[in-house]
């Protein structure tokens, strides 16, 4: 089948298949008033979705259950409710292995309990996109946004973008499959946003018309066969060839695992023409900037605008692609600052060290502030690290809460 | 994330006990009407020519077709199968006297126990390093799945001296030392009337010249130690 062939046609509820360049960049928007969680169903009733899976974990977003409607309305072929997020998740892998355009949400705890997937997910080739709605995932649970979750992602190889609003959401949670279902790319990409911050709040979102849909996924391009039970990969998790004690094997496995990067590699040059490049930045010449992703990039931008009062000029670089990891743009980008702050929304840090494993002359990157467990992260603590750093006498945030 | 390092060759092994990726190491794919030479982009037509050469200058050219063109899945592989034949009986005709041309058949990835048998077949989960004694200097893959292709090419490069070609049908691949996009039995074709077009004019073995030359050029431009 090719799926281009089709572009102009009408699926079963009435909506054209529209070229996606077409749906994401022409087509007129409509503005609309969601919370993420609604916006999520919103993308997936465009994304011509084959089959959705779900565990109903409480306390959890409402995606899952909103595109439980859509399912009874007839714009997602199948939904499994799964034993666990393991379940959930292996059942994924069995809907794409069998050619399905696959879809699924999970957060936090679920996440890390899904783990052992992801990789395998990844090393079968299987381009399934996975809502991640981040919160806390240690003891006491939190159902507030802490993205220490995605730090475990990145090194599965998928492909991970994370989201500062829910507009970046919507646009990405249907970008995303066109980018994952590339033959040359073909992974799982997790869309990434804060949770409760993107999922449970209000804001405007243009929304791509309701009649036009993204058109069908096309498992004859895959990099690997469909599903064979006698065929690595599903034959190797059966009876692993991997195992064999020789070079050769082992060599394999090695080349494996780089296959798998060198895919991640491919999808920059399917990502940045429509996320319109891998970073954001504004006022880089700045000698301080601010560098993350997420809901801390909207903590910064307020940040910046209380420092300009002050008469101190800040730049902002946005970061949206995790993997690939955006790093000539990144040493690019920060090639004038002689302060480099990372605010993040956990207590690890681990969006400073990728950075500083970036850049040149690393002592310029100062991670923090952090916050963790669902703390907000308000602009005034980001302004008082940066005064602080500075040498500034500035009154501590501390006291606020009494 | 390998962007620091300068433009990486593609380019015949023994190349490292695990070479990297060519993705990894900075190589883009084509776009359509494009191939890519050794990991530079060029227009396709000039990929066609050094395709032919390659071919013509081997001592053991060879040709692997994978699952998707030795099986008769739709009406496009049974053209492309006819193609890739063609190809062969014009590379039997037109090579010189002392070449072996040969096809080898890939006809699926199951991993054959205890060993496969490199004399009749390669498969890309167990691609014999030596790939017929390490006979074969130049080879192209057409019909097997991007992934599997793209682990025996790698493979192949890190310990033969094999030219690799990559007769692609979707977007290329890096870790061949020439591929072509958007194959169809057409462009299959297309080579073969490159291979008549050149016969004659390349000398018996010149592929070992070439790789000598292509080693002394990345060693000079620092892309290779």
């Amino acid at each position: 089948m090719d799926s281009h062939s089709i572009i102009g046609t009408k699926n079963k509820k009435g909506q054209t298949y529209t070229d996606p360049y077409h749906l994401f960049f022409e087509a007129p928007r409509i503005p609309s008033f969601f919370t993420g969680s609604e916006v999520i169903k919103e993308a997936i009733r465009r994304a011509s979705v084959d089959l959705m899976v779900a565990y109903p974990i409480t306390p959890q977003s409402e995606a899952a259950a909103l595109i439980g409607e859509l399912y009874a309305e007839g714009y997602v072929t199948d939904y499994m409710r799964g034993e666990n997020e393991f379940g959930v998740m292996s059942e994924c892998a069995g809907g794409s292995f069998g050619g399905a355009r696959v879809f699924t949400t999970t957060a936090g705890p679920g996440t890390m309990r899904a783990m052992e997937n992801f990789p395998m997910w990844s090393g079968a080739r299987l381009p399934i996109e996975m809502i991640v709605t981040c919160r806390g995932i240690n003891s006491p649970l939190s159902i507030q946004p802490d993205t220490l979750e995605i730090y475990f992602l990145l090194e599965t190889g998928m492909l991970v973008w994370h989201a500062e609003t829910a507009q970046d959401f919507y646009d990405w949670i249907l970008m995303g499959f066109m980018v994952a279902e590339q033959p040359d790319v073909h992974l799982p990409i997790a869309i990434c946003c804060d949770g409760f911050f993107v999922t449970h709040t209000k804001d405007v979102v243009n929304l791509t018309p309701a009649d036009m849909c993204l058109p069908p996924y096309d498992p004859y391009r895959s990099p690997v066969p469909c599903m064979d039970m006698e065929c690595p990969p599903v034959r190797m998790m059966r009876d692993p060839f991997v195992m064999k004690s020789n070079y050769i094997s082992y060599a394999t496995h090695a080349s494996w695992q780089q296959e798998i990067r060198a895919a991640v590699e491919r999808s920059r040059k399917h990502t940045i023409p429509l996320l319109g490049g891998l970073i954001e930045t504004e006022n880089t010449d700045a000698e301080i900037l601010i560098v993350s992703s997420g809901t801390a990039v909207s903590q910064g931008r307020e940040a910046i605008r209380l420092l300009a009062e002050e008469g101190l000029r800040v730049g902002l670089v946005k970061i949206k692609s995790l993997r690939p990891w955006p790093y000539n743009e990144i040493r690019e980008a920060t090639k004038s600052a002689k302060y480099i702050f990372v605010p993040e929304f956990n207590v690890a840090g681990w969006m400073a060290r990728e950075i500083k494993a970036t850049v040149p002359d690393s002592d310029r990157v100062i991670a923090g502030p952090h916050v963790a467990g669902g703390m907000t992260m308000p602009p005034e603590v980001i302004v008082e690290h940066i005064q602080r750093t500075l040498g500034k006498s500035v009154a501590t945030l501390a006291g606020r809460g009494s | 994330m390998n962007q620091q390092y300068g433009q990486y060759s593609v380019r015949p092994g023994p190349e490292a006990f695990l070479p990297p990726a060519a993705a990894s190491m900075g190589v883009v794919l084509p776009d359509p009407g494009q191939a890519h030479i050794n990991g530079r982009i060029v227009p396709e037509e000039e990929a066609f020519e050094e395709a032919a050469r390659m071919f013509l200058g081997g001592t053991v050219p060879t040709i692997f077709p994978g699952p998707l063109v030795l099986w008769a899945w739709n009406e496009k592989a049974k053209k492309k199968a006819k193609a890739i034949k063609f190809l062969y009986d014009t590379l039997k005709e037109c090579a010189p006297q002392d070449a072996k041309p040969m096809l080898i058949p890939m006809p699926d990835y199951r991993p054959k126990y205890p060993k496969i048998n490199p004399e009749v077949e390669i498969n890309p989960n167990h691609p014999n390093l030596t790939i017929w004694h390490n006979k074969i200097d130049v080879c192209m893959f057409v019909g097997v799945h991007c992934h599997q292709a793209n682990l025996s090419l790698k493979i192949i490069r890190g310990g033969t001296n094999c030219y690799t070609i990559a007769m692609c049908a979707q977007a290329g691949h890096e870790d061949a030392c020439l591929s072509f996009r958007d194959a169809s039995a057409e462009k299959i074709m297309h080579l073969a009337e490159w291979v008549k077009k050149l016969k004659g004019v390349v000398p018996f073995g010149a592929i070992k010249k070439h790789v000598a030359a292509l080693e002394t050029q990345d060693r000079a431009g620092g892309t290779r130690n």
